[in-house]
């Protein structure tokens, strides 16, 4: 095959493209010019896209013999990520923005101008499974990145490549240090790459200033204090609310939802974040499914972690999803992944949770 | 040049291995300034076009302003990053004035507007920048006339002619030009290596200060092998340019009719194929640069690569992202087409079967990189 190596300058992306080559397949490795100001060089674990990654990842290239350019999607990215980002905190949802970039750059953007140009297909250095148009989780859970990729329609997986699927993390790190590669030891990146100094609060406060508002109790709707912009906040944070009037019970209370329409954040005792009845948006099923027929999956909530068991009821533009074990902190802007079958690593389908319904939900006492 | 790697010696020492290399850094500045038609006391030795330009630059704003309170600087937006990255530098932190000259529309610049640039306050230039030749459009200026205008009214001109040294016929006397910037890369010689002609009578304050060599302007150890390969480059470009440039421009020509045979909608950016200035060729002979609509550059760039074609967008910023060409902008173009737009270099190594083989590959490579543009990687 001729393909597309997205190499962001990481240790993954790297061994991916090497175990391509060394598979006989053509190869061009690309990095992603994602920022529009990009950092000259990287500070701790944080970001992905300075000018010190870019070169680790053209010295890959030239490690591994095959052409490397730069691909300039920073203008793309500012527009689909970033701003949707932005736009989906003043909204009051939280977004991941890896699984948006995944959906409309690395999936799209890039896929697309890369089957125009007349590759095959695009590799990444996730840690995902993807063999037959199924998509697995990683045999490494701890790193398993399924969860990002879960939205991406058949048509994007068609032309997507997942080399380290059958690799844990270790293997991965001495595959590269096994070929000579640099970056075999270059820390992992976490947080968000367009956040270089990870305080997403004061990230959204520069962009949406400050939008003060009440703070409300949940069961008697009294003001119990204020807050800066419900952006700030994020359900099931209980630190750094302002609350000026103590509970009844005199019990910590939590965020459980924040409302964009009269900027209200509601508050309550912790058993009131368990939820158990999930409405979604419009979904994207890897496996013929028909529409109002219920079935038994695995759900996932968030990026790590918030997973149980569910039942699910499909529909055109949406789904229903019950809890077998009621959750708690699940945002809205959030994606539900369903997984399926023998254990449970298999990708079913996804979709953006659309609200996550308390009033019905049946908290158990016990 | 080879033979002075093995060679020890500091041109700078006084005794016989030193005497030895100096001896090679003078008959090579006396052959670089006979190729040249300067004198050997007007070269400073430097690491190659950037530093000459900076020092040009830099050190002749600098020391008219310490001596004549001048503080204006008068440069085309088409020039060399060399050359504008250091007058808007000087700007910033100098308090230099910028007067940007209008260019045509093919990046070239006129003695009218120069004249009625200097005229709106000539007392206060301090300097005249505009290049030889320009290094992404190929269009060469009329460097003697302006050098005429600049004469005029006693302000010193600086040339960037990194292109045109060996390509085009460039005698520094008969120009009139008060400073001058080459390079060895752009000839066949080696990499690292220039020469800023500054007039005995220009005045620069140095960028680098130390040991006081060449003059006192640029201090540092002379790189007595560079400056040897520097001068055998020199010599034998200058020597073989009447041989060279009418072989190079036919296939030049040949090749940009053929893409707009192929590529009915290519344009060619600069000035015309056949074009003259003054006693040469109005375009550098080894030049193609045309613009694509609906093509994005680097994919253009990146096909090509691959069927073993290598040619130039512009220049890239230090991440590597190609930047739409600040030439094509200041020429009028819009960003679609500055985007769009590609560079083929020509040279004496190049033949007709290079041409036929761009021709040969040159349509279905446009027409997938319009498919592409149009898929949309830039909104």
């Amino acid at each position: 095959m001729n393909v597309i190596a997205a190499m962001s300058g990481g240790v993954d992306s790297a061994v991916a493209a090497a175990l391509m080559v060394e598979a006989g397949h053509q190869v061009t490795g690309i990095h992603l010019a994602l920022a529009s100001t990009p950092d000259a060089s990287r500070t701790g674990s944080r970001g992905c896209c300075t000018v010190e990654d870019a070169n680790d990842a053209r010295r890959v290239a030239d490690v591994l013999g095959i052409p490397f350019y730069i691909w300039d999607l920073a203008e793309r990215f500012r527009v689909e990520v970033v701003d949707d980002f932005v736009a989906e905190y003043a909204a009051g949802r939280t977004p991941n923005p890896c699984v948006r970039c995944n959906e409309q750059i690395k999936f799209a953007a890039v896929l697309d101008r890369a089957l125009a140009l007349g590759f095959d297909a695009v590799v990444t250095g996730h840690h995902a499974r993807l063999r037959d148009g199924v998509l697995r989780r990683s045999v490494d859970m701890g790193k398993d990145q399924s969860y990002v990729l879960a939205t991406l329609t058949e048509r994007q997986l068609r032309g997507a490549l997942f080399p380290l699927g059958d690799l844990t993390k270790t293997q991965v790190r001495r595959e590269a240090a096994g070929r000579g590669l640099l970056v075999a030891d270059k820390p992992d990146s976490h947080d968000i790459c367009f956040i270089a100094d990870g305080n997403t609060r004061g990230f959204l406060g520069k962009h949406l200033g400050s939008r003060p508002g009440d703070i409300v109790d949940d069961e008697t709707g009294a003001v119990v204090g204020q807050h800066d912009g419900a952006h700030g906040l994020t359900v099931g944070q209980r630190r750094g609310l302002s609350l000026g009037v103590p509970a009844d019970d005199g019990k910590p209370r939590y965020v459980l939802s924040l409302s964009v329409a009269d900027n209200t954040v509601r508050v309550g005792p912790v058993a009131a974040l368990e939820v158990n009845n999930i409405r979604t948006g419009e979904p994207v099923w890897h496996t013929g499914l028909r529409t109002g027929e219920s079935f038994d999956c695995t759900v996932q909530l968030r990026a790590h972690g918030l997973i149980s068991p569910a039942t699910v009821t499909p529909y055109e533009t949406h789904a229903d999803v019950v809890l077998h074990r009621p959750q708690r902190g699940i945002s809205e802007g959030q994606t539900a992944v369903f997984y399926g079958g023998a254990d449970a690593d298999i990708v079913v389908g996804a979709a953006r949770i659309e609200s996550a319904d308390r009033s019905r939900s049946e908290v158990s006492a016990g | 040049m080879a033979e002075q790697f093995a060679a020890v010696g500091n041109a700078s020492s006084l005794h016989a291995s030193g005497r030895a290399a100096r001896r090679v850094v003078e008959e090579s500045r006396e052959a670089i300034a006979a190729a040249l038609g300067a004198r050997p006391s007007e070269l400073i030795f430097t690491s190659g076009g950037t530093e000459s330009d900076n020092l040009a630059v830099k050190g002749i704003f600098w020391s008219r302003r310490e001596s004549d309170s001048r503080r204006r600087l008068i440069i085309s937006p088409t020039e060399h990053h060399a050359v504008l990255d250091a007058v808007e530098w000087l700007h910033k932190h100098e308090g230099a004035q910028v007067s940007w000259l209008p260019t045509d529309a093919y990046g070239g610049v006129s003695t009218d507007a120069l004249r009625g640039c200097i005229d709106e306050d000539p007392d206060d230039v301090a300097l005249v920048s505009l290049m030889w030749a320009n290094n992404e459009v190929g269009t060469v200026n009329d460097i003697a006339a302006l050098a005429r205008v600049c004469q005029a009214y006693g302000i010193p001109l600086h040339t960037d002619a990194v292109q045109a040294v060996g390509v085009l016929p460039v005698d520094v006397t008969a120009s009139g030009v008060d400073a001058l910037t080459m390079t060895g890369h752009k000839l066949g010689g080696p990499y690292g290596a220039g020469v800023l002609m500054l007039g005995t009578d220009v005045s620069a304050t140095p960028l680098a200060h130390g040991g006081g060599q060449e003059r006192d302007v640029r201090s540092g150890t002379l790189d007595t092998p560079a400056v040897r390969g520097l001068a055998v480059g020199v010599e034998a470009a200058v020597r073989g340019r009447l041989d060279r440039a009418p072989r190079v421009a036919a296939l030049r020509d040949r090749l940009v009719r053929g893409i707009q045979a192929e590529i009915p909608d290519a344009v060619l950016n600069g000035s015309p194929l056949g074009s003259v200035v003054a006693d040469g060729p109005g375009r550098l002979p080894g030049n193609a640069h045309l613009s694509f609509p609906g093509c994005e550059g680097d994919a253009l760039l990146m096909l090509l690569d691959a069927r073993g074609i290598e040619c130039s967008t512009g220049s890239a910023c230090s991440a590597g992202v190609s930047q739409p060409s600040h030439v094509l902008l200041a020429m009028g173009a819009d960003v679609e087409r500055a985007r769009g737009s590609l560079r083929f270099s020509l040279g004496h190594t190049s033949t007709e079967a290079d041409v036929d083989h761009v021709l040969e590959v040159i349509p279905a490579v446009v027409e997938r990189a319009r498919r592409a543009g149009l898929s949309g990687a830039r909104r």
